[in-house]
C-alpha cells in the first residue's frame, strides 16, 4: 500500500504546492513545517526549472527567484533539505518538477535518491501516459509512486490512464497552466465518475483553486484539493515571513474542505 | 503499455502536458490521413508553384567557386521564395493541414520573424486568425518583422519571461495552446517538439532536397559532394538532407551558431555543446547546466539562438550520418559580406553560418566536386544589425 493513500484518511485532503528555495531553503522549510502544522495532508515540493511550461506566471516567478537569489538553489541543495523535514515531518511529501530535472540528474540515481531521503511520489506534468516507460520502471523498483494526470480534454484517454494509475491522480480542473482563476467551468463531477469507474485511487483537483469556496466545492467530488499559485502568491508577498501566512492560510483551506 | 511514438533513435518523442495529449494525436490522425490525400498534395502544390513561387533555383555560384578554387558551388536559393525564407514550405503545409481540421486560428513562436512572418501570410491567405509568440529581445532585433506580422493582421504578443528569446516564444506559445486547443493550430516552425512535429515539419521542408537532386542531376548528371545548411532547430537543414540521406557518399553538414565560440558560454551550438535531455515535448541534445537546467544561449543570429536541436539531427548525428560544425558569429559576418559582394546575394545571417563552412571547405575538395549550400533566407532583415557588429550607427 502507497503511503500516500495515508493523506486522504483525515477527511477530504489539502495538498499545498512550494516551490523549494521561494526565496530561500530555510524559509522553504519553515512554510513545510507551517503547512504540516495546520492541516495540510501531503505536501507538493516543487524543484525549480528554468522552463517550467505547464506554469502560469505566478509559479514562473517563483522558480525563477528560486533559481537565482543567493546563486541559486540546486537538486542536490533540496535533497538535503528533505532529510532534514523528515525528522519532523510524518505526512507523504512529493516531488513536483520537470522531467529533464529528474532525467539530467540521471533518473535511477534522482528515484533512488527520493526513496533514500522520503519522498513518495513524483509529479513530472511533462511525461504523459505514452511517456511513463521512462521512469515507471525505476519508480517501481525503488517505491517511489509516479503520478498521472487526468485534463478536461483527456475524454476517451481517462479510463486508460486511472487503470494504471498509482499514488493518487491528479485531475487538472482547467485548461491552460497553473495559476488562479475565478471560475472553474469544467464539469468535474462527469471526470470523477469516470474516474472511480476504472480505479480505487484517491484523486485530487488542481490548477486555479485558490479560495476556500472554490476548494469545498471541488472536495464535493473529489478527495483532495491542491493549491499551488495562491500559495506561491503569499510568498512572493512576505517572503522570509510568509510560514505564519501560509500556516493560517492552510488552516482555513483544511476547515473549508473537512 | 504503448510505445512511444515517433523516435528517431533515443531521440524525439511526445514528453508534454496531458492537456495537449488528445490534440497531437488529432493532430497525426489528420496529418496520416491528409500526407497521402491527392486532393490535398494538388492543393498545396498549387500554393507552392502559384504563391510561394517554387521550385526555388539552384544557382551555380561561378565567381565563389573560382574564387575558393576548390568544389563547385551551387546556392539553393530558399531567399527567393514569397516571405523570404524556407520556412514558407512548412507553413502553407501546416495552415492548409489545420484548415482541413476545421481550425480557425493559429499560434506560432517566432525567432529572427521569419516563421512568424510566414504564419502571418498564410493566415492572412486562408483567412485564419494568427497570433505570433516572440521574445521581447527579438521584437527589438528584429522591429521590422514585428511591423511585417502587424500588416499581414497577425498580432504579435512580446514574451517576457526567461531570455526573452525563441525559447521563451515556444513555452509561451506551448501555454497558449493548452489554454485553447479546439479552434487552435499551433504552427510550430523547426522540426522539433513533441512527435508528430518533427515529422510533419521534415516532409513539407523535404521539398529542399527533392528538388536539389532533381535540379542536379539535370545539371551536373550527379548527386552533390557535400550539402550544407544552417542549424538552429534544424528545418532547412533537414529539409535540404532529407532525400540524400540513403545516399551515404553524400556529406551532410549542419552549420551550428557558436556564438562567440563553442569554449564560451555565449554559445547556441547545441551537437557540438549540449548533452542529451527532455525539453519542449522532445528528447534531443539541449544546451543545459550539471542539473538540467536549460542554458541561456547565445548568437548573433535570433533565428538560430535556440537551445536545442530537432531529435532526428540528433539521430542523425548520434549514428554518424550527418556532421555539425560550428561557426561563429564573427565568421558568419565575414560570410554575410563575402557572399554580398561576390554574388550580389544578401543572405540571411543564419544562412550565413552554412556559407562560412562552404567557404572552408570547398578549397579541400577537387574542381570536379560539388556544394550544395542551402541559403536559407534573405538577409535584408539584417542589415541593420549587421552594421551595428561592424560599429556602424544604423538604425531601423
Amino acid at each position: 500500500m502507497s503511503k500516500i493513500a495515508s493523506a486522504f484518511r483525515h477527511g477530504k485532503a489539502f495538498i499545498p504546492f512550494i516551490t523549494c528555495g521561494d526565496p530561500d531553503l530555510e524559509t522553504t522549510e519553515d512554510v513545510v513545517l507551517a503547512a504540516v502544522e495546520n492541516g495540510a495532508d501531503l505536501i507538493e515540493l516543487g524543484i525549480p526549472f528554468s522552463d517550467p511550461t505547464a506554469e502560469g506566471p505566478v509559479i514562473q516567478a517563483a522558480n525563477l527567484r528560486a533559481l537565482t537569489l543567493n546563486g541559486g538553489v540546486t537538486t542536490d541543495e533540496i535533497f538535503a533539505m528533505v532529510r532534514r523535514l523528515r525528522r519532523k515531518v510524518e505526512i507523504p511529501l512529493v516531488f513536483m518538477t520537470y522531467a529533464n530535472v529528474v532525467f539530467s540528474y540521471g533518473a535511477e540515481r534522482f528515484i533512488w535518491t527520493c526513496q533514500d531521503i522520503g519522498i513518495d511520489g513524483l509529479i513530472l506534468p511533462d511525461i504523459p501516459f505514452e511517456e511513463k516507460e521512462e521512469f515507471q520502471p525505476l519508480c517501481s523498483k525503488y517505491g517511489v509512486d509516479l503520478v498521472s494526470f487526468i485534463a478536461p480534454t483527456s475524454e476517451n484517454r481517462i479510463s486508460m490512464i486511472a487503470r494504471e494509475a498509482e499514488g493518487f491522480l491528479y485531475v487538472v480542473s482547467s485548461l491552460g497552466v497553473t495559476g488562479v482563476r475565478s471560475e472553474i467551468r469544467t464539469d468535474i463531477a462527469a471526470m470523477a465518475r469516470l474516474v472511480r469507474q476504472n480505479t480505487d485511487i484517491p484523486f485530487a483537483v488542481g490548477f486555479g483553486i485558490s479560495t476556500p469556496e472554490q476548494a469545498r466545492e471541488m472536495a464535493r467530488v473529489a478527495d483532495g484539493v491542491i493549491v499551488g499559485s495562491a500559495i506561491i502568491r503569499i510568498l512572493e508577498e512576505y517572503g522570509k515571513d510568509a510560514p505564519e501566512y501560509v500556516g493560517a492560510y492552510v488552516k482555513k483551506m483544511k476547515e473549508a474542505i473537512r | 503499455m504503448t510505445n512511444a511514438k515517433g523516435r528517431f533513435g533515443i531521440h524525439g518523442g511526445q514528453y508534454i502536458p496531458e492537456t495537449l495529449m488528445n490534440a497531437v494525436i488529432e493532430l497525426e490522425t489528420a496529418y496520416d490521413h491528409y500526407k497521402n490525400d491527392p486532393e490535398f498534395n494538388r492543393e498545396l502544390n498549387e500554393l507552392f508553384c502559384a504563391y510561394a513561387g517554387r521550385p526555388s533555383r539552384l544557382y551555380f555560384a561561378e565567381k565563389m567557386t573560382k574564387d575558393l578554387g576548390g568544389a563547385r558551388i551551387y546556392l539553393k536559393r530558399e531567399d527567393l521564395n514569397h516571405t523570404g525564407s524556407h520556412k514558407i514550405n512548412n507553413v502553407l503545409g501546416q495552415a492548409l493541414l489545420a484548415k482541413k481540421m476545421g481550425k480557425t486560428r493559429l499560434i506560432a513562436e517566432t525567432g529572427a520573424g521569419q516563421h512568424g512572418v510566414a504564419t502571418a501570410t498564410a493566415a492572412a491567405l486562408m483567412d485564419m486568425e494568427c497570433v505570433v509568440f516572440m521574445g521581447e529581445e527579438d521584437t527589438v532585433r528584429q522591429a521590422l518583422n514585428v511591423y511585417r506580422m502587424r500588416l499581414l493582421g497577425a498580432a504579435v504578443v512580446p514574451v517576457k519571461t526567461g531570455t526573452a528569446t525563441l525559447k521563451d516564444a515556444v513555452s509561451e506559445a506551448m501555454r497558449e495552446w493548452t489554454s485553447r486547443i479546439s479552434d487552435t493550430h499551433y504552427c510550430l516552425g523547426s522540426v522539433m517538439g513533441p512527435h508528430p512535429f518533427p515529422t510533419i515539419v521534415r516532409d513539407f521542408q523535404a521539398v529542399i532536397s527533392r528538388e536539389i537532386k532533381e535540379q542536379l542531376m539535370e545539371k551536373e548528371g550527379k548527386l552533390p559532394d557535400a550539402v550544407l545548411a544552417c542549424v538552429g532547430g534544424g528545418s532547412n537543414s533537414i529539409g535540404s538532407f532529407y532525400h540524400f540521406i540513403e545516399d551515404k557518399d553524400v556529406r551532410l553538414i549542419g552549420c551550428e551558431a557558436a556564438g562567440r565560440g563553442i569554449d564560451t558560454f555565449e554559445t547556441a551550438a547545441t551537437v557540438n555543446t549540449g548533452r542529451p535531455g527532455i525539453f519542449h515535448g522532445m528528447k534531443s541534445y539541449f544546451c543545459q547546466d550539471q542539473y538540467g537546467q536549460i542554458a541561456p544561449v547565445y548568437s548573433i543570429s535570433a533565428g538560430l539562438d535556440y537551445p536545442g536541436v530537432g531529435p532526428e539531427h540528433a539521430w542523425l548525428h548520434d549514428i554518424g550520418r550527418a556532421e555539425y560544425v560550428p561557426v561563429t558569429d564573427e565568421e558568419a559576418v565575414c560570410a554575410f559580406e563575402y557572399l554580398s559582394r561576390t554574388e550580389g546575394i544578401i543572405p540571411a545571417i543564419e544562412s550565413a553560418h552554412a556559407v562560412f563552412h562552404a567557404m572552408k571547405l570547398a578549397p579541400t575538395m577537387k574542381p570536379e566536386q560539388v556544394i550544395v549550400i542551402t541559403i536559407s533566407g534573405r538577409g535584408d532583415k539584417d542589415c541593420a544589425a549587421i552594421a551595428r557588429y561592424r560599429g556602424e550607427d544604423i538604425h531601423e
